[in-house]
């Protein structure tokens, strides 16, 4: 199963990274992603404010968004561009729907081929030098040669935290919104502290899937964006010998 | 144009820009209006009904919470008084004279009035109220069961919907679809928690609220529990109401299956 690696020209190496159907489910999702977050703010604006508990406390919200403004959010960063509640959440569940089984195809997957086990556990050994890639991480210096052949512990740290963390709990509170799921998975609405905190925690996860996604661009641009885009158009990663290699 | 050739071309310039800009910004909009694309977005709905329909199934109920967590103000969304010279008149007798019309696909049309209405088995419950905007608000209903009117009416076998057709009129048009109703299926009809409710918080229903009745579908969003509601129909299909979607927000494109 394994791809065999490619020699090019000056010592570099290409490596086969990833797999079709992980480049894929990569692209699609961000799409879901994209619609999901922009139709999600449409229906936000329905209604821009957020609370804790079960119910909604009119007059002391968590947050409240846009006070004064026709729409808290502007049209170019909610779908569609004017206000339209229905036309939101058409979008939304209609990608919501795609989103999970998207997720579903990438998990199974991932579990089955070995691939969480393979390529996004940390080894123990990464686990033991973690503070040293942290420092590494800050003064934005990546690895290179054979040790770029695999994601270092902050990176698989960082996508098993997405993947099995925030993807999960927005499918989840998202469901537990629900009404008629509440009929039966009513203990999802217990552990969250409530319908309304479910619909809080919903939004301040994707705002954090949203500092993901600053992090993860800026890191493909430090990396090398050629490279790294190569990699997860065609699956090719081109891997540098350290100069005192070559 | 009467300008110089050279403010002429930056006009030009600058219109030929906005145009670019318009098109890509309006781009997104455009796909959001196509109706091929709006009616694949719609297979969703299906999916989200049938998945819901079979964990659901027929009788799991909505949560039902305590006296102390009943919202301490409640929203009132839509109409807050339909204000017609007839709901007025029936308003100012306390509803004395309103009667509640069962007709449509039965075998025995009724016409009930309030007090009939509270002699009919009723059901009381403390239930959480979502609204499709995204706020909730807790408070306590009671109602007859809208089962038991049904069973009383008795169904003939041809009916598969029912619908609500109310006092209210949220959007004036010439053709009369402005006009509130909404239509829910038996298996939502018959559902234990599914009432004509007249109580709210141990009063009456005030007209905020929908007097002189209102119905509670406990696993759906607030727009599918119709106020002031006038007469009740069984019916084979809602296609011939109104725009033909199921309800004043359905006809706006919203779900009819309302249970997300």
């Amino acid at each position: 199963m394994p791809v065999a690696d490619r020699a090019l020209t000056r010592g570099r190496i290409a490596v086969y990274r990833h797999p079709l159907l992980v480049r894929l489910t990569h692209w699609l999702n961000a799409l879901c992603l994209l619609v999901l977050l922009m139709s999600g703010l449409q229906i936000l604006n329905a209604h821009p404010a957020l609370y804790w508990g079960e119910s909604s406390s009119f007059g002391s919200p968590f947050i409240a968004f846009g006070a004064g403004r026709s729409a808290a959010f502007p049209g170019w960063i909610t779908l569609p561009g004017w206000q339209d509640l229905a036309d939101g959440r058409r979008w939304h569940f209609f990608f919501a729907w795609l989103f999970v089984l998207n997720g579903l195809a990438y998990v199974i997957y991932a579990l089955v081929s070995g691939r969480v086990r393979c390529v996004l556990a940390p080894t123990r050994e990464q686990v033991r030098h973690i503070g040293s890639s942290i420092r590494e991480h800050l003064r934005l210096r990546f690895p290179h040669g054979e040790a770029a052949r695999q994601y270092n512990v902050l990176q698989k740290l960082t996508y098993l935290a997405v993947l099995f963390g925030l993807l999960p709990l927005m499918v989840i509170t998202g469901l537990t919104m629900s009404p008629g799921m509440d009929a039966r998975l009513h203990f999802l609405t217990t552990v969250f502290g409530g319908r309304q905190s479910a619909r809080t925690i919903h939004f301040l996860t994707a705002a954090a899937l949203v500092s993901f996604f600053l992090i993860h661009i800026a890191a493909v641009l430090t990396a090398g964006p050629v490279n790294e885009m190569r990699s997860i158009v065609t699956g090719w990663f081109v891997i540098k010998p350290r100069k005192e290699e070559s | 144009m009467t300008d110089g050739p050279g403010i002429d071309r930056r006009r030009w310039l600058q219109s030929a820009l906005a145009t670019v800009g318009g098109l890509a910004l309006s781009a997104c909009d455009r796909i959001s209006q196509s109706d091929r694309v709006n009616s694949t977005l719609d297979y969703a709905e299906g999916w989200t009904k049938d998945v819901q329909r079979l964990l659901l199934g027929r009788n799991a109920l909505a949560p039902e919470y305590s006296v102390s967590e009943i919202s301490a103000t409640f929203r009132a969304n839509g109409t807050t008084n339909p204000d017609t010279e007839e709901y007025n008149r029936l308003a100012q007798a306390n509803f004395a004279d309103w009667r509640l019309v069962v007709g449509g696909l039965v075998e025995k049309p009724l016409e009930l009035s309030l007090e009939e209405l509270r002699r009919v088995a009723f059901r009381t419950q403390i239930t959480r109220h979502d609204c499709v905007e995204g706020w909730s608000c807790i408070a306590k209903w009671r109602g007859a069961r809208l089962s038991t009117v049904l069973q009383q009416a008795k169904l003939k076998p041809g009916a598969r919907y029912v619908a609500f057709y109310c006092a209210d009129t949220l959007e004036l048009t010439l053709d009369g679809s402005g006009q509130y109703y909404e239509t829910i299926d038996l298996i939502d009809a018959m559902h234990p928690q599914t009432l004509l409710a007249y109580d709210m918080n141990d009063r009456p229903l005030t007209v905020r609220h929908g007097a002189p009745l209102r119905l509670r579908v406990e696993r759906q969003l607030g727009y599918k529990m119709a106020k002031y509601v006038m007469r009740i129909e069984a019916i084979e299909s809602f296609r011939d109401i109104a725009r033909g979607k199921g309800g004043y927000w359905e006809d706006r494109g919203y779900e009819w299956y309302a249970g997300i």
